[in-house]
């Protein structure tokens, strides 16, 4: 029995020795041969030498969440090779390092060995190029044995090498030797292959990170000021190889943007506060640890109320916890970052493509609200490559909010006065003026402490409840201006899963098989907090309700309780929690269980 | 515009009273209101408009103080020890705006120590002014790091760790413009601070500002008996500013006979003149400024006046090449780039 188009394939690689070319290479092959792809990067905390694993699914259905098996290994780390083989099912494909002594093979899989060091011998590669040629080796038998055209590799190879045409000739040398080598030297005997499809023209392949750089961009982010941690420095780094090129002016040589790397989180986020409150769109990425640094500036700008976007690519925590693994462990400190009554908008992207529309929409909400806003990605969708239509240029112009020009404020004054913090218009949203602005009375002093409408210190008890009765009321406006959440009900179903982010892809294919087997389930997908009037209504009408979410305390379950405490008892939390992506089977399982 | 017609204005045409801010709620008597008389008296007279300052600080007695001046410029009052984060992405969303830093030694040299030096890393172009007492003052009387070694005092004890010099710490760290002065001494601080605002970097001024509730024992090295019988200038300095001399592109420094005056040019056209008072000293010999500073604190003598000057090194705005026009006023042609642009790199990703 053939099995096209629908397996996964594991590459087990050491750390650093270059594997990551070879990986996409054989990931953009497969996509440009029209084929549903989702590549996976399972991937230690090191430098050079660690284990790594790259996990390529495709999949003629569309399906790209994380399979719960891999039919295809190649074993390329003999440190590794013994729990590599052993982790495949009956059936599949072992292709492994042939010059290694005592590989574990097993007689229910098939193997094919490949002798890396006579190819690498007869290129003439030496030194350091050796490690890095030796994934090109593996690159050729995978395109043989599951019948990837060599032409697609070469495309993705140029792609990848930005067209330098010596690398990709030296690339394509070795893969094409090996190829020709394994279609003269080994007989295929196993049941997976490829097939060219039509079902991913027009699309692009491109991670969370970078199109939410891209998203930031075309958002108008003119100050990012970061820290590097995994993993949100690619973010950054995507942000670095646009903008500053975008906002140079030709004839002068100025840049019209910053790009500044902080010499902590803590001052990251204060720069970006400080940009805030002078009128750029200002943003920092960062992941959980960086998130506990800047807690007390996030608390300082919801006070003060000064616009900011912040990017959490979340990693397992608590503390340093799994660095280069994913989770959506940050939800409950980012609602509630700070000390005292704060409470913040948040945007949950589940694609790529939200990446790049939220990119915009932080900014707009941020300015709107006077407010941090929190975008809540995760490693899965940040670092890996995900298929996706181009994005779209945003439809809407940028929203900056209530900024008054001197001329405003002299209008403001003539007819009864200019505060800072004074409601005008019931949405607990004050007017803003920024510094530069010469009207006489448009400064005020921006702080921490409790003050007056006017921002004068104040501790007037009734000063200070007024104030935090407002931000509670400008919360409220929050709730209809965040994006509401995906709601796909189907007729009949006695199921509720709700869910954010990344368990998206998972969540689509366990509801395709669960059907199959007659289980009706309808989902809602919440992408921001806080929570809107379609929440509280798809509960309502479901009896069996499950938040689906990776981390251990079902921390949107939680925050759902908080909210609709009526519903509280409706709600279980299902919850995953080992620093891998959520897979359709677990869930399926897990639904079926109970 | 609030000025009364027989009221004395200065060349923008504001008065005096223009430039004052809220009442201070600092003990009487307290070297930061002093401080902020001098800030007030600096801006009217050098007619700095209002608006193109901002105020900046952190969190203590010191960082209250933005409010007691300059009430017509925009202000903020950060975090403790984070005012530089917050003032370096505030100037460089607008470079325009000519802002003046207000810490204290718990702020800058305790919680803020890391903050502090970054800035002069980036060269940060801001007044960065301490107010420097040695003591915790909301919190009561605890020491804070900038004490005098073996101090005792009453609510804190015994200190038994040495003092943090923040000029030294500054110089270090590439700051250049570092000056010491007394808030006992006006017409010092009035100078320093002048040029200071015409230096286009990061400008130190540790003022020395006696806390009269916690820190103003005689034998305190932060206290007014001892600064005033203690003060050592190291040169009287006066500020001329630009349009009073000569325009000049090059800042050098004057060769000068001994006994005679020291110029220093500034990029603005401004001038520092220092009048050698006794010792020759030169404010722009790095070595010698570190010296001097580490003999002063081992002597315990107090050294004040300009201790080093070095206008070699870009600023952060000159060195992320930005453009004058404020990046805050960009218009919004300019913050989103056009279809094409997105349909280019969409094309590069398929």
């Amino acid at each position: 029995m053939t099995v096209t188009n629908d397996f996964s394939m594991v590459v087990a690689t050491a750390n650093g020795t270059g594997s990551q070319t070879a990986n996409l290479a054989l990931l953009r092959a497969l996509f440009k041969m029209g084929i549903p792809v989702n590549g996976k990067n399972i991937f230690p905390s090191n430098i050079q030498g660690l284990p790594t694993w790259y996990h390529i699914r495709v999949s003629y259905e569309g399906f790209t969440a994380r399979r719960h098996t891999s039919e295809v290994l190649v074993a390329f780390n003999q440190a590794t090779v013994k729990e590599d083989v052993a982790a495949l099912p009956a059936g599949g494909v072992c292709i492994y390092n042939d010059d290694w002594r005592d590989v574990p093979l097993r007689d229910d899989v098939t193997n094919y060995g490949i002798p890396v060091n006579t190819f690498l011998r007869q290129a003439d590669v030496r030194g350091k190029l050796r490690d890095y040629m030796a994934n090109m080796v593996y690159v050729g038998a995978v395109a043989q044995l599951l019948g990837i055209s060599l032409e697609k590799i070469e495309e993705a190879l140029t792609f990848h090498f930005g067209g330098r045409e010596k690398l990709v000739t030296q690339n394509m040398d070795i893969v094409r030797l090996v190829y020709d080598w394994t279609a003269e030297n080994i007989e295929k005997r196993d049941d997976y292959a490829v097939e060219a499809l039509d079902l991913t023209g027009g699309q692009i392949l491109v991670t969370g990170n970078e199109a939410a750089a891209l998203g930031a961009i075309f958002g108008g982010v003119t100050l990012v000021s970061w820290y590097p941690i995994t993993p949100s420095t690619s973010l950054v780094d995507a942000i670095n190889d646009y903008l500053p090129r975008l906002r140079r002016d030709s004839e002068t040589g100025e840049v019209s943007c910053a790009v500044i790397q902080a010499e902590d989180e803590l001052a990251a986020v204060g720069m970006v506060v400080g940009a805030g409150w002078a009128g750029a769109r200002a943003m920092t990425a960062t992941s959980g640890p960086g998130i506990s640094l800047m807690t007390e500036f996030v608390g300082l700008a919801y006070f003060a109320e000064i616009p900011a976007v912040i990017w959490d690519v979340q990693r397992v925590g608590p503390s340093t916890g799994l660095p280069t693994r994913t989770s959506q462990g940050d939800i409950i400190a980012a609602y509630f970052l700070g000390h005292g009554d704060t409470k913040h908008v948040l945007l949950l992207p589940a694609t790529v493509g939200e990446c790049f529309e939220f990119g915009t929409t932080a900014f707009d909400l941020a300015e709107q609200l006077q407010t941090p806003v929190l975008v809540m990605s995760d490693l899965d969708l940040g670092m890996n490559n995900w298929m996706a239509k181009p994005f779209d240029y945003p439809a809407e112009p940028l929203r900056r909010g209530k900024v008054l020009t001197a001329a405003e404020v002299a209008e403001r004054v003539k007819n009864g006065g200019y505060g800072r913090y004074v409601d005008v218009d019931g949405d607990g949203i004050g007017y803003r003026t920024l510094p530069g602005n010469d009207h006489p009375r448009a400064a005020y002093f921006a702080r921490g402490t409790g003050h007056t409408p006017q921002a004068v210190y104040s501790e007037r008890p009734e000063d200070w409840h007024e104030n935090m009765e407002r931000l509670a009321r400008k919360f409220e406006t929050a709730r209809q201006l965040v994006p509401p959440p995906v709601i796909d009900e189907v007729d009949g179903a006695e199921i509720g899963i709700i869910a954010y982010g990344t368990s998206l892809d998972a969540i689509t294919e366990a509801r395709y098989r669960l059907a199959k087997a007659g289980v009706k389930a309808s989902f809602m997908r919440l992408r921001a907090l806080p929570i809107n009037g379609d929440v509280r209504d798809f509960i309502s009408r479901y009896d069996r309700l499950l938040v689906v979410e990776l981390n251990r305390d079902g921390q949107l379950c939680e925050i759902l309780k908080m909210e609709l405490p009526d519903l509280a008892t409706k709600l279980q939390p299902l919850t995953h929690s080992d620093g891998l992506p959520l897979t359709a089977r677990w869930l399926v399982d897990a639904i079926q269980k109970d | 515009m609030t000025t009364k017609a027989n009221e004395r204005v200065n060349a923008v045409g504001l008065a005096y009273a223009d430039y004052k801010g809220g009442a201070s709620t600092l003990c009487k008597g307290c070297g930061h209101d002093s401080i902020s008389s001098q800030i007030i008296s600096v801006a009217y007279e050098l007619s700095i408009e209002p608006h193109e300052i901002v105020k900046l600080s952190g969190i203590g007695c010191s960082s209250k103080s933005p409010a007691y001046f300059l009430g017509r410029s925009f202000g903020f009052n950060a975090l403790h020890g984070r005012m530089p984060s917050v003032a370096t992405g505030a100037l460089t969303a607008n470079r325009s705006l000519l802002a003046i830093g207000v810490s204290g030694d718990g702020d800058t040299a305790s919680i803020g120590l890391g903050q502090f030096k970054h800035m002069m890393r980036r060269n940060v172009r801001m007044v960065y002014i301490v107010e420097n007492n040695g003591v915790y003052g909301l919190t009561k009387g605890q020491f804070s790091a900038t004490a005098d070694y073996g101090q005792e005092l009453k609510y804190a004890g015994r200190n038994d760790f040495p003092p943090a010099d923040l000029c030294l710490e500054a110089i270090i760290a590439g700051c250049g413009f570092v000056a010491r002065s007394f808030s006992g001494d006006p017409k010092q601080v009035r100078e320093l601070l002048k040029a200071a605002l015409s230096h286009r970097g990061t400008a130190v001024l540790d003022i020395i500002s006696p806390c009269v509730t916690f820190n103003n024992r005689d034998d305190s090295t932060k206290s007014y008996s001892w600064g005033k019988e203690n003060q050592d200038p190291l040169h009287e300095i006066a500020f001329v500013a630009p349009g009073f001399v000569p325009e000049q592109e090059e800042i050098v420094i004057d060769d000068y006979e001994p006994g005679e005056m020291r110029t220093v040019k500034m990029h603005d056209g401004s001038q520092i003149q220092l009048r050698k008072v006794e010792h020759d000293y030169d404010p722009t010999d790095k070595m010698g400024a570190l010296q001097r500073l580490q003999m002063a604190q081992d002597e315990r003598e107090f050294i004040t006046g300009l201790i080093y000057y070095d206008s070699s090194r870009p600023s952060l705005a000159e060195v992320s090449n930005l453009p004058a026009e404020p990046l805050a006023a960009l218009p919004a042609e300019k913050l989103r780039p056009s279809p094409e642009t997105l349909r280019e790199m969409m094309a590069a990703f398929g």
